[in-house]
C-alpha cells in the first residue's frame, strides 16, 4: 500500500467554481438516481484541477456535503488512489515510470537526472517552484519505454539527453512537446514493420 | 504468420484516422443492425462457437460469461462494464484500441449490451489515460450524433447509453469486483465471490464485465463468422491476439498475431530480435508481470496461447511479453516487480498486504547478496502462504512471479547468497518471527 502524506498547510475553505459545478453536475447525471456517490472520484479530480493539482481537506469536506455522503468515505477514496495529490506539487508534475519494463530500458537513469536537475528527494518541489517529480508504477505504455507523464501528457521513448532538454525547456518557460521522442506515431516497431504493410502506403 | 486480411485491428499503427468516417471505411458499423436482428441467442451461440476467451488475463470463455446473465430483465436493470483499467506491467494493447480503434469498441459495446440486455454501459478507463479517454469520448460523441448509440441505436430499436468513468491510478481496480466497488465510489477493494457479478454486480444488479480487446473483436467475429475466427489458432485457443513486446528487444512493438504463434517468431520477426542476439536471452515474462517467467530453453520452443503457457507452468495473461537479456540482473528485475505488488496491494487481506512487502524486502536483499542461504526456501514458503489465501487473484499475481524466479533461477540466487543463517541452533539471539524455518528439522 502506498503511504500518502496530507499537507500540513491547509486552506480554510474550498468551493467549486462555476465551471467545475457545471462539469460536476453533468458527471453526476451519468449515474442512476440516488447513486451520486459514484461521482466522487471524478469530483475529487475536478477539485484537484481547480486547486493547482492537489486536494486540500476542505475540498473533501465540500465534496462529501455536495454528494451527501460521509466525509470519511471521501477521505478513504482520496487516500486510496495514487493519482490524488494530498499535498502541493510543482506546476509541472513529473511522474517517472520505473516498473520493470521501463527499468529494463533505463528508467533509473531518468530518475538520476530528475534528482540532479529538479530536487534530490522525490515529491519535493524544485527551488523555482516549477517542478516536482516522483517515481510511479506502470503507466501502461511499456512498448514506448522509458516514459514519463508530465501533468496530463505522456512523454515516450526518452533518454537522458532528451529528458535534460525537456527539463531545461520547462525551466526557461518554453513549450514542451508530448508524445514519442523518437518520432513514433504509435506502438509500431521503430523500423522494419512486418505487418499491415498495405496500410502503411495507404 | 497471420495474413493482413485476417487482422482485426487494421488501424493498430495509426495509419488511418480514428474518426467515424475512416472507421466505416475499414468495415466498422456495417451490418450492425442485421447482427442484432438475428437475436440474442444467436449472438451468444456464435460467440460460444468462436471459442473466444477473455483477453484481460484470465481467459474465461466470453460466450459462457454472457450466458450467465439472467435471460429476462427482472426488477433490476442489467449493466455492461468495460474494463479499460489496463495497468499490468508489460501491457499496452488496450491503449492502442482506445486511441486508434475506438469505434470497434463502441460497436462491440452495442452488440454485447444487446446480447446481455443492458441499456447502460460504463467504460472504466484508467485515470492516467487522459488523452486516450478524450479520443474515446470524441468517438462516443460522434456515435451519438450519428444515431449509432443512444435512443434506437443504429436502428435496432435498442436504447444504449455509454459513459466513461475514470479511475485514479489503482492497479487493483483491474480486478472485476474491485472495479465495481470503484465505480460505486468506494475504495477499490475486491468483493468475495460468489455472488458473481453476472447476478449481483454494479449497484447489486446483474453486470457483465469484459476487457476492451474482448469486446472490440466481437463485431468482426459476428460479421465474418465464428467459423473464420475458430479456424485461426487451435482448439480452445482460437483467434487473434494483440501481443505487446517490450524490454530488451531491438524494436519494441504491439503486433496482432494468431493465437499460438511461437514466442521466438514474435521476438525475432516482429520485434527485431533480442538486444545482443537470441543467445543473449535470459528470460521472458510471457503474460504481464503477474505470470511466472520462462528461461531461455523454454522460450526456444513455446507457442503463445493459453493452454501451451499453462503446460509450461505459466500463463498467457494479457500477452504482455517482457524480454530480459543477460545484461540485466534477473533478481533485481523481479525485486522491482515485487515492489510493484507491494505498492499496489489494496490492503484488504493480511497475507497479501504483509506478504507482498516481505517478498519485496527479501528479494532486494537477495539482489545485493545479503540474504542467508536458508532464506531462499523461506521466500518460497512466504509465496505459498499468500497464494490461495486472499479474496482476489492478486495474491497469486504477486506470488507467481517470485515462484517463477525460484523455479528457474534458484541456483543463481543461492550462489549470490551463500552464507549461513544468522541464527543457528543454540545461539543466544533474540527470537525471530521465522526462526522455526531456520531450524532444519522444522523446515
Amino acid at each position: 500500500m502506498s503511504l500518502k502524506k496530507v499537507s500540513k498547510n491547509q486552506p480554510e475553505t474550498f468551493e467549486f467554481n462555476e465551471e467545475a459545478l457545471g462539469v460536476a453536475k453533468k458527471i453526476i447525471s451519468n449515474y442512476p438516481n440516488g447513486k451520486q456517490q459514484s461521482a466522487v472520484m471524478a469530483l475529487l479530480y475536478i477539485a484537484q484541477r481547480q486547486n493547482n493539482n492537489w486536494i486540500p481537506l476542505a475540498a473533501m469536506k465540500y465534496i462529501a456535503k455536495y454528494l451527501n455522503m460521509p466525509y470519511i468515505k471521501v477521505y478513504e477514496v482520496a487516500t486510496f488512489y495514487t493519482m490524488y495529490n494530498l499535498s502541493p506539487v510543482g506546476e509541472y508534475f513529473i511522474q517517472v515510470c520505473t516498473t520493470t519494463p521501463c527499468m529494463l530500458r533505463g528508467a533509473y537513469k531518468l530518475v538520476n537526472i530528475c534528482k540532479n536537475k529538479i530536487s534530490k528527494k522525490e515529491s519535493e518541489i524544485s527551488k523555482d517552484g516549477k517542478m516536482s517529480w516522483m517515481e510511479v508504477e506502470c503507466l501502461g505504455a511499456c512498448v514506448n519505454a522509458p516514459m514519463m507523464q508530465i501533468n496530463d501528457d505522456y512523454f515516450e521513448d526518452l533518454n537522458e539527453i532528451k529528458l535534460e532538454k525537456i527539463i531545461d525547456n520547462i525551466k526557461e518557460g518554453r513549450k514542451i512537446e508530448p508524445g514519442s521522442y523518437k518520432g513514433r506515431k504509435s506502438s509500431e516497431p521503430e523500423n522494419n514493420r512486418s505487418t499491415l504493410m498495405e496500410s502503411k502506403n495507404a | 504468420m497471420l495474413e493482413d486480411k485476417d487482422r482485426i485491428f487494421k488501424n493498430l499503427y495509426n495509419d488511418f484516422s480514428s474518426d467515424l468516417l475512416s472507421a466505416k471505411k475499414r468495415g466498422d458499423w456495417s451490418k450492425t443492425k442485421d447482427i442484432c436482428e438475428k437475436g440474442r441467442d444467436w449472438i451468444i451461440n456464435e460467440i460460444k462457437d468462436s471459442q473466444l476467451r477473455g483477453r484481460g488475463g484470465a481467459g474465461f470463455p466470453t460466450g459462457l460469461k454472457w450466458s450467465f446473465a439472467p435471460k429476462e430483465v427482472g426488477s433490476r436493470p442489467h449493466y455492461l462494464v468495460i474494463n479499460a483499467d489496463e495497468s499490468e506491467p508489460g501491457t499496452c494493447k488496450d491503449r492502442d484500441i482506445l486511441r486508434f480503434e475506438p469505434h470497434k469498441l463502441i460497436e462491440g459495446c452495442l452488440i454485447s449490451s444487446y446480447a446481455v440486455n443492458a441499456h447502460v454501459c460504463y467504460i472504466y478507463i484508467r485515470g492516467e489515460y487522459i488523452a486516450e479517454g478524450a479520443k474515446l469520448q470524441k468517438a462516443i460523441d460522434e456515435a451519438y450524433e450519428s444515431g449509432l448509440i443512444g435512443k434506437n441505436s443504429c436502428g435496432t430499436g435498442w436504447d444504449l447509453d455509454i459513459y466513461l468513468h475514470y479511475g485514479a491510478g489503482a492497479y487493483i481496480c483491474g480486478e472485476e469486483t474491485a472495479l465495481l466497488e470503484s465505480l460505486e465510489g468506494k475504495k477499490g477493494q475486491p468483493r468475495l465471490k460468489p455472488p458473481f457479478p453476472a447476478l449481483i454486480g454494479l449497484y447489486g444488479c446483474p453486470t457483465i464485465i469484459n476487457n476492451v480487446e474482448t469486446i472490440s473483436v466481437v463485431p468482426t467475429i459476428l460479421r465474418r463468422g465464428a467459423k473464420w475466427f475458430s479456424s485461426l489458432g487451435r482448439e480452445r485457443n482460437t483467434g487473434t491476439k494483440i501481443y505487446c513486446i517490450s524490454g530488451n528487444v531491438n524494436n519494441p512493438c504491439n503486433v496482432e498475431e494468431e493465437m499460438g504463434v511461437p514466442l521466438k517468431d514474435l521476438i525475432e520477426k516482429h520485434a527485431g530480435g533480442v538486444v545482443g542476439g537470441w543467445d543473449n536471452l535470459k528470460a521472458v515474462i510471457p503474460g504481464g508481470s503477474s505470470m511466472p517467467l520462462l528461461p531461455k530453453h523454454i522460450c526456444d520452443t513455446i507457442k503463445m496461447d493459453f493452454d501451451a503457457c499453462v503446460e509450461n507452468k505459466t500463463g498467457l495473461g494479457t500477452a504482455g511479453i517482457v524480454v530480459i537479456n543477460n545484461d540485466q540482473d534477473i533478481i533485481k528485475c523481479m525485486a522491482r516487480i515485487a515492489r510493484f505488488y507491494k505498492h499496489e496491494s489494496c490492503g484488504q487481506c493480511t497475507p497479501c498486504r504483509e506478504g507482498s512487502g516481505w517478498m519485496w524486502r527479501m528479494l532486494e536483499r537477495m539482489a545485493k547478496g545479503e540474504a542467508s542461504r536458508e532464506e531462499v526456501d523461506m521466500l518460497m514458503d512466504v509465496t505459498k502462504q499468500i497464494e490461495g489465501h486472499t479474496i482476489c487473484a492478486f495474491g497469486e499475481g504477486s506470488s507467481w512471479p517470485v515462484q517463477g524466479l525460484l523455479r528457474h533461477f534458484k541456483k543463481e540466487i543461492e550462489e549470490r547468497n551463500n552464507f549461513n543463517p544468522l541464527v543457528n541452533r543454540g545461539q543466544k539471539n533474540p527470537y525471530l518471527v521465522d526462526q522455526h524455518l531456520l531450524e532444519k528439522e522444522n523446515a
